[in-house]
This record gives structure tokens, C-alpha cells and sequence, in this order.
């Protein structure tokens, strides 16, 4: 009777982790289907590398080029911002900071990474816009840059939280062994702990960066959603989520329009998963 | 053992509550985000004088509702355009006939910051702007700033009206398109706001959604013509050369609660709402 019960078990767990599997499958699946379809009415190139992007005229222009610059423009802006600023924040949490004010930061960084990012983004259409707007003397303050500051605030906590925890992952012995031959607090930090940690940092940045490329509503309430080449930061661009979200319902199911969208997903899958995979490389040779 | 009582009343619970819900008629109405607000009037109005039905309301753009209506998730679609060709035949592909009902009558408003000093456009002058030929404000006697165009998302009726029958200047074969550094924002309402924050702005939206923070600016058919304000009187008599008429479409001729609906929207009362709303009643 004991080994029948556990056998059930056994089976009942390995049916669950084999139906996440199964999913992931199905979804990947579904939209290989629906997104390959947009390549009988446009050649991959045309899609990838075409600067116009017009769905719904006759015959759609679906060149995705500008929205591709626009999502990696408004990732490498947020990344710039963030990581300098998230894994100081981790130094100073992991090394420097007192007890309680070490405290402090990590509720503040906690109630950071509850605030939902939608509401993130209408505090960033209603103070952040006008702010660049007057600052910069641009015509408008829709642009990529404040689409990567407040996307910078959603990556942070991600960085911080995983970049602190690889911190403090380094065994105690390299830290005092430094400190043991003279070397001073910053000098320990700078040489033996962040080499030592790298790849847990690494990992850290890598997550905070899936994060935002991913991001939706925020971005498409303060980048202006304009299908631009963008030739510096300061101006309106349309990324890839926010075409998604913003033309998803009026794509009748089985048009071009609809076909056009997923094999943008496609685009967002495929480079997510290169990121991904880039960490996973860094961790490994790490590693060895 | 008090488990699986708590478990067995939960069940009942949900399974009395869904049954309770289908007793309502309920009629899903989607669609033009320019026709929301008078949609979501009707539907009160509508609710109030029948208790047993209902009716919820949502946006979302004429091209969203559109496309439910097709894939068969709405009863009715708020359309501020024609139903294209290719949108009816996918529709008649999958059993449904768009049947189409006309409501009200629109002007459609280009309004500008209240301190840009142009109050004067023609529709060739207003075509160049969203398509990008004329690019700062001093080239039509205004300030030397660049013009920040605003326009909808192209799942909007407004969007698609607007460029076939201002960029394109109703011509069919016309391969105009909104400039490709036009800002393209996701309702009406995200249109005012910025206008009403930048001088440097131009935007389009249904002459419901204007109000003291935009200025409408007066168009004409061409430099010979008069400059006609978007108002309702002008509206009627025909003089806005930018008014458009507003659709109800449905699934086959009305039936049952929805044929109740659209009686309502065309009854005195309903073109009443209409005028309330800053619309134009078509049964005048």
C-alpha cells in the first residue's frame, strides 16, 4: 500500500514538471505557426531590415527595423542608467552600509519592485515627460530617454536584490585574506570581491535587462510611439511590445496584420532567449 | 470531514452565481474610442429604463470592435468609419454579416495649444503637415517651432478617416501616410492632454473631446473657401468639410435585446443623449 501511494507520487510530480514543459512547447509552437505565416506576404529580410512600418495600408508595409532600434535603444539606455547605479547600491548594501541603514535600503528597494510598472509609467508620463521636455528643449518630452530612465527603476531592484546576494556569496576567507595583507576596504571590494562575484553580478544584470525589453504599458505611455530610425536619444521611438499591445486588437484573427504581430513576438522570443543564453555562457565559463 | 463541506458550498456558490448571471440579457458593445462616452451614456440611460438587461461598454478603437464583432466576442461594434472590403469579406468567412446602422454625425476637430497664435488652416495646408512636408509652425505664420504632430493608433476609425479623406484627399489611389515621426497615442483623451501642454502640438480627435484647453482651429476646403469652425450647427448645415457619420454595426438585422438597444440609440431620447454628448443627431 506505502509503495503504491508513492508511486502515485512519483508519477503526479513528474507530471507536473513534464506538463511545463509541455506548455512552454505548446506556446513556442503557436507561435512559430501564426508568426511564420507573415513570410508568404514578406520576405524575412524585407521584415527585419524594412525602415516603414504601415500595417494596415493596402498593401501593408511591415518592415520592422525602427522597432527594433527603438526596443534596444530604450534597453541600452535603462542598462546604462542602471547597472552602475544597481550594483553600487549592492556594494554599499553587501559592504559598506551600518546595520540599520542597511536595513532601510532594502525595504526601500523591496517597495520598488512592488510598485506595478504601469503606474510607473503614468508618474513618468505626468512628472518625468515635461521635465526632459524643458531640460533638453525638445518639442516634446515623449522620448527614449524617458522611456529608459523609468525602465531603469524597474530594472534596479532585480540588479540590487541578485547582485547583493552573489555579494555576499563570496566566501569569507578571500575577503579576509585581503584584509589580512593591508589591503584597504575599497581596494578588497574593487579587486577580490566584484572579480569574485562576477558571474552572480553578471547573472543579475542580465535579469534586470530581460525585464525591461520585455516591458510594455510603461513604454507605451512615455516614448511617444512614433516608428522612427532613431538617430539619438532624445527623440519619440515605437518598440516592439508596445506595437504589440497597442495593435493586437484591431489585427482580425487570420489577416496579415495578425500574422505580422506574432512573428514580432518571434523577434522579442528570439532575443530574449540570446540573452539568456549570453549569460548562461558567461556563468559557465566563469565556472570553469 | 469540515474540509470537504467548505469545498462542496464554495462549488454551489460559483455555480449558482454563474446561473444567476446568464438571467440577465447582456449586450457586449466594443469598438470607437470617439464614440465611448456616448456609448457608455446610451448604456446608462438604456439600463435605467430596463432593469432586467444589461449592457457594458469598452473601447479600444473602431478597428477593435470591428475585429470582435468578426471573431464573434461583441454583440455590437461603435464604428467612426465605413466597414472596409477586406473587413467584410473575413467576416462573411466566418458567419457573420456586418449590418450597418448610422447613429450620429461627427465633425472632426484639429485643435492646437491655445497660445499657438494659427487659428486658420486649409485641408491641403493641414495634408502636408501630418504627412511631414511642412515642418515648423513658421511656414503658416506662426512660431518658429517644429511641428509635434499627435494622431491615433491605427487601430482607430478616427486615424483611418482622418488620412483617407484629409492626406489623401479622398483619393483612392493615393498612397499617403501620416509622417512616420507623427506621435501616434492610444486615446482621444492622451491626445488633449498633450496638446493642452505643448504649444508646439497639432492633434485630431471628435469634436466631443475638445474643451477649453485646445483651441479648434478653423478649416477650409481650399484658399478660396471660408474657414468654418468645428461646431454642431456647422456640422448640420454641411459647411465642416471634416465630418464624418458614426455606425452601430451588428450581426445580421437586430434581434432581441440588441435590436431593443439600437431603437433606443435612434429614439428621441437616444439622439438627445447624442446631443448632449457634443455629437450630432442624424434624425433631426
Amino acid at each position: 500500500m506505502r509503495k503504491l501511494k508513492e508511486f502515485i507520487i512519483e508519477k503526479l510530480i513528474l507530471i507536473c514538471g513534464l506538463a511545463s514543459i509541455f506548455f512552454v512547447m505548446l506556446i513556442f509552437i503557436f507561435l512559430l505557426k501564426e508568426g511564420l505565416a507573415v513570410f508568404k506576404i514578406v520576405s524575412p529580410f524585407k521584415f527585419l531590415f524594412g525602415k516603414s512600418w504601415y500595417p494596415i495600408s493596402e498593401p501593408p508595409q511591415l518592415g520592422i527595423l525602427p522597432l527594433i532600434l527603438g526596443s534596444l535603444l530604450v534597453t541600452l539606455g535603462a542598462a546604462i542608467i542602471s547597472i552602475p547605479i544597481g550594483v553600487g547600491c549592492a556594494i554599499y548594501i553587501a559592504e559598506i552600509a551600518p546595520l540599520k541603514i542597511k536595513e532601510t535600503l532594502k525595504v526601500g528597494i523591496e517597495l520598488l519592485a512592488a510598485i506595478p510598472s504601469v503606474v510607473l509609467g503614468f508618474i513618468g508620463m505626468v512628472t518625468l515627460v515635461p521635465l526632459v521636455k524643458n531640460l533638453f528643449h525638445l518639442p516634446t518630452g515623449l522620448t527614449a530617454l524617458s522611456g529608459s530612465i523609468m525602465l531603469a527603476f524597474m530594472a534596479m531592484p532585480t540588479i540590487v536584490t541578485i547582485a547583493e546576494d552573489a555579494l555576499y556569496s563570496v566566501p569569507k576567507t578571500y575577503k579576509e585574506g585581503a584584509l589580512a595583507l593591508g589591503a584597504a576596504h575599497w581596494q578588497t571590494i574593487w579587486r577580490v570581491m566584484l572579480p569574485a562575484a562576477s558571474s552572480g553580478i553578471l547573472a543579475a544584470v542580465m535579469l534586470g535587462i530581460g525585464r525591461v525589453i520585455g516591458e510594455t504599458m510603461a513604454v507605451m505611455m512615455i516614448t511617444g510611439n512614433a516608428a522612427v530610425m532613431p538617430n539619438s536619444i532624445l527623440v519619440p521611438v515605437r518598440t516592439l511590445t508596445a506595437t504589440i499591445a497597442a495593435e493586437m486588437g484591431e489585427a482580425v484573427v487570420g489577416a496579415e496584420h495578425y500574422f505580422a504581430l506574432f512573428a514580432i513576438g518571434i523577434v522579442l522570443f528570439v532575443i530574449s532567449f540570446a540573452i539568456n543564453v549570453t549569460a548562461d555562457l558567461f556563468l559557465h565559463k566563469r565556472q570553469q | 470531514m469540515f474540509r470537504r463541506w467548505l469545498f462542496v458550498v464554495i462549488t454551489l456558490m460559483f455555480a449558482t452565481s454563474v446561473c444567476a448571471a446568464k438571467d440577465k440579457n447582456s449586450i457586449q458593445i466594443k469598438g470607437s474610442d470617439t464614440m465611448v462616452n456616448l456609448g457608455q451614456a446610451w448604456a446608462e440611460e438604456f439600463m435605467k429604463k430596463n432593469p432586467t438587461d444589461f449592457v457594458a461598454v469598452t473601447g479600444g478603437g473602431s478597428g477593435t470592435g470591428l475585429s470582435s464583432l468578426i471573431s464573434g466576442t461583441c454583440d455590437i461594434a461603435m464604428a467612426s468609419r465605413n466597414i472596409k472590403e477586406k473587413e467584410i469579406s473575413l467576416a462573411n468567412k466566418r458567419g457573420i454579416n456586418p449590418n450597418e446602422i448610422k447613429v450620429a454625425l461627427d465633425g472632426l476637430a484639429v485643435v492646437a495649444n491655445p497660445n499657438n497664435p494659427v487659428s486658420k488652416i486649409t485641408i491641403d495646408q493641414l495634408a502636408g503637415i501630418f504627412t511631414g512636408k511642412i515642418v515648423n509652425w513658421k511656414e503658416l505664420g506662426g512660431k518658429d517651432e517644429k511641428i509635434v504632430i499627435l494622431s491615433r493608433e491605427v487601430n482607430s476609425g478616427t486615424h483611418v478617416y482622418f488620412k483617407e479623406h484629409v492626406l489623401r484627399k479622398n483619393d483612392p489611389n493615393s498612397k499617403e501616410e501620416f509622417a512616420p515621426r507623427a506621435l501616434l497615442l492610444s486615446s482621444s483623451q492622451a491626445i488633449a492632454d498633450e496638446v493642452a501642454g505643448n504649444t508646439a502640438t497639432i492633434g485630431y480627435y471628435g469634436m466631443g473631446y475638445i474643451s477649453a484647453k485646445q483651441k479648434p482651429i478653423a478649416v477650409a476646403k481650399d484658399e478660396k473657401s471660408e474657414y468654418v469652425a468645428p461646431t454642431i450647427e456647422n456640422v448640420v448645415n454641411g459647411k465642416y468639410p471634416i465630418s464624418r457619420p458614426l455606425f452601430l454595426y451588428t450581426n445580421g438585422t437586430p434581434e432581441g435585446p440588441v435590436k431593443k438597444f439600437v431603437d433606443f440609440t435612434l429614439s428621441k431620447e437616444g439622439q438627445n443623449i447624442v446631443l448632449a454628448t457634443d455629437f450630432v443627431p442624424v434624425s433631426r
